[in-house]
């Protein structure tokens, strides 16, 4: 470009400057907010030299609705619901976070069935979220059908979801203390067998349109890379930090409920590009279809919450009975449940990467101070280092394989 | 057993080491739940930041929060939770501050810090001295007051609708068909300073001391009763009019649907 700008000025006479020769500047545009390929209400101000973006200044906040706001006037267990609606295409995700910050300022011991469900459904959750995101992005760069097929699989996981806890998306299925309430046997064996039949043959079908094809390929390889220093100092989690090549993953550097327990690999990139990061997802599918299966062979039978009534409500029909389960009950569904004071960070690996609550209790039955970690936050404001120099085609490739919900990001 | 949160194992002696890292940077130390915090001197935060990520490799800053402590002198906390890939550990550093003293930036060690602390000054209003796009983050353009003070109301001060007349969003004040319910279900003996409904007479101060105690305890002398009296109030009552009392309540009675018609 600067070559030919050279050759433009020795060819134009200054002093009589022709339409169009003196003035060349970069070309600023709106990416969103409304934009389908944004995956939200993402505003992308970019500057561009023809083509190739030289800037990016990402907007945030229009989805902000105040969450650790609101929950600092909620008690710990209203504010549950509000986790779901944060990442709204893996809710159980942020729910977990919160529910183990709670009990590790509670040190609450949470039964074993209830910790196997939790990593069950965590699991789901993520092969769930991975649909969409691997489904978008795939539509995102072009292809159309394999987006419709993982839909097909999003729509069994929803369905799981609902049996489980009455409620497609935004479940409130885990709470201080273990589950909401236990699995029919059915729905379990139903899981199993979709693990073991529809997932494959759907997943892998999808795969194979997509993993080798040349087009996919031209519009991911080499887009956007990350080093491992950067990815580092960017602050980049999850399946970003593994598509850099750093084998890093809260689930097994520290493990919490049971994923000690269970056996799975960590899949990292090799070029750090935007079909790494694509491909690492696509293998975390298979690995926890298999966590899945490993949790359904080992699920004890047992309790699937606390016996602590100070925190954990008990049955409605023990309620009914019981008059100290009713007073329990009422004093656990109005007032709520104290938690000492004291401060607790506790991430999780999200679908999306580290998902962490930073929780603040002053002894109430309400949190002081709820900071939500969010993944995309960190990974979007790396936006402007990882679109320099690309087209502005490629945004929409890099914005897929961040993975970005803006419930989240903008809490 | 204990909680099932991710398991961190602190290395043997780790806030030994990181408190000689530190040295005179460190105020006080606090291991809770297993988490370590680190307060430091607010003005050393940079360098405190460097000899962590250098000499303790902690590589990843993932966390900038704040928390408003409106009863501190310096209101604000500013927590940073750093995170070792190497080491497997994470570690809080804490400074604090209010409303006008700038805390140092960390954004040249940390690119992922612009955001973070962009986030702390619009919840807060804390202000970073060295971040370079210091603008509100989260909430709306032009948004006025940092919401995430203790101070700042649930409700906000604002509400914005899209007004047909002007064919634009339009900014009004805060109007509330039911008010915010906000119960407070802590027990009075578990230590609630309000009074109770129903409490208020027993809480209201003593009355005042000259009201009598008691009608019994009444004697002559005081209410200057006696037989002279009781004569005197005799011959009053006889010579007292029966009509004219009747006469006012008649009066009254007659006057009152008048004034309603």
């Amino acid at each position: 470009m600067s070559d030919y700008l050279e050759k433009m000025d020795h060819i134009t006479d200054a002093a009589d400057p022709a339409y169009g020769d003196t003035e060349i500047q970069n070309y600023t545009i709106n990416f969103g907010p409304q934009h389908p390929a944004a995956h939200g209400v993402l505003r992308l101000v970019m500057e561009l030299d023809g083509e190739i973006v030289e800037r990016c200044d990402p907007h945030v906040g229009l989805l902000h609705r105040g969450t650790e706001k609101l929950i600092e006037h909620k008690t710990y267990m209203q504010a549950l619901p509000y986790f779901d609606r944060l990442d709204y295409c893996s809710p159980l995700g942020m729910e977990h976070s919160y529910v183990l910050a709670v009990e590790k300022l509670l040190n609450l011991e949470v039964p074993l069935r209830a910790q196997y469900l939790r990593v069950f459904f965590a699991e789901l959750t993520r092969i769930c979220n991975h649909m969409l995101n691997l489904g978008s992005h795939v539509m995102d760069v072009g292809a159309m059908t394999p987006n419709l097929w993982l839909f097909e699989i999003r729509e069994d996981c929803l369905n799981f979801f609902e049996r489980a806890s009455g409620a497609r998306m935004h479940s409130a299925y885990f709470r201080p203390g273990g589950v909401h309430q236990d699995v029919p046997l059915k729905l379990l064996t139903d899981i199993a067998e979709w693990l073991d039949t529809r997932l494959p043959r759907l997943f892998e079908d999808a795969m194979s349109l997509v993993v080798d094809n040349r087009i996919f390929k031209q519009r991911n390889v080499d887009i956007s890379i990350v080093s491992k220093e950067d990815a580092l100092k960017w602050g980049f989690s999850g399946p970003m930090l593994r598509g850099s090549g750093i084998a890093w993953d809260i689930r097994k550097a520290q493990p919490y409920d049971v994923y000690d327990r269970m056996e799975f690999d960590i899949p990292v990139g090799t070029a750090y590009d935007c079909y790494d990061r694509f491909m690492v997802r696509v293998e975390e599918v298979r690995q926890s279809a298999r966590i899945m299966k490993q949790c359904l062979n080992e699920m004890p039978e047992g309790p699937i919450a606390s016996f602590d009534r100070k925190v954990s409500p008990p049955k409605r029909g023990e309620m009914k009975r019981s008059m100290e389960a009713l007073i329990h009950h009422f004093k656990l569904y109005t007032e709520g449940f104290h938690v000492p004071a004291g401060e607790v960070y506790v991430a999780t690996e999200s679908p999306k990467g580290e998902f962490g609550v930073y929780l603040v209790s002053d002894g109430s039955n309400k949190p002081y101070r709820c900071k939500i970690r969010p993944t995309a936050f960190s990974h979007l404001q790396a936006m402007d280092f990882m679109m320099k120099g690309h087209m502005l085609a490629d945004t929409t490739a890099v914005l897929g394989a961040m993975d970005i919900v803006f419930g989240e990001c903008d809490r | 057993m204990g909680h099932s949160a991710p398991k961190i194992v602190n290395p043997e002696g780790i806030a030994e080491e990181i408190g000689a890292l530190l040295g005179g940077m460190l105020v006080e130390t606090v291991d809770h739940a297993d988490e370590l915090t680190f307060a430091v001197v607010r003005e050393d935060l940079a360098n405190a930041m460097v000899a962590l990520r250098d000499m303790g490799h902690y590589q990843q800053l993932m966390e900038i929060a704040g928390v408003d402590y409106p009863d501190r002198p310096e209101r604000f906390e500013v927590c940073y939770h750093l995170l070792s890939v190497t080491r497997n550990h994470r570690v809080r550093v804490k400074v604090s501050t209010d409303e006008d003293t700038p805390v140092p930036t960390v954004t040249h060690l940390w690119p992922v810090a612009g955001w973070l602390e962009r986030e702390v000054f619009d919840m807060y209003g804390v202000v970073f001295d060295g971040n370079k796009d210091l603008r509100r983050i989260l909430t709306d353009y032009g948004f006025k007051g940092h919401p995430q003070r203790k101070d700042f109301p649930l409700t906000g001060y604002v509400e914005l609708r899209y007004s047909e007349e002007d064919k634009r969003v339009v900014y009004e004040p805060v109007k509330l068909a039911q008010d915010f319910r906000s119960f407070d279900f802590m027990s009075p003996w578990e230590g609630a300073q309000y009074v109770l409904p129903g409490d208020e007479k027993a809480a209201a101060p003593a009355a005042p001391a000259a009201a009598p105690t008691s009608k019994a305890t009444e004697t002559k002398a005081d209410t200057g009763a006696g037989d002279a009296t009781n004569k005197k109030a005799e011959e009053k009552s006889a010579e007292a009019p029966a009509k004219p009392a009747a006469a006012t309540d008649e009066g009254k009675g007659a006057a009152k649907p008048e004034d309603k018609a």
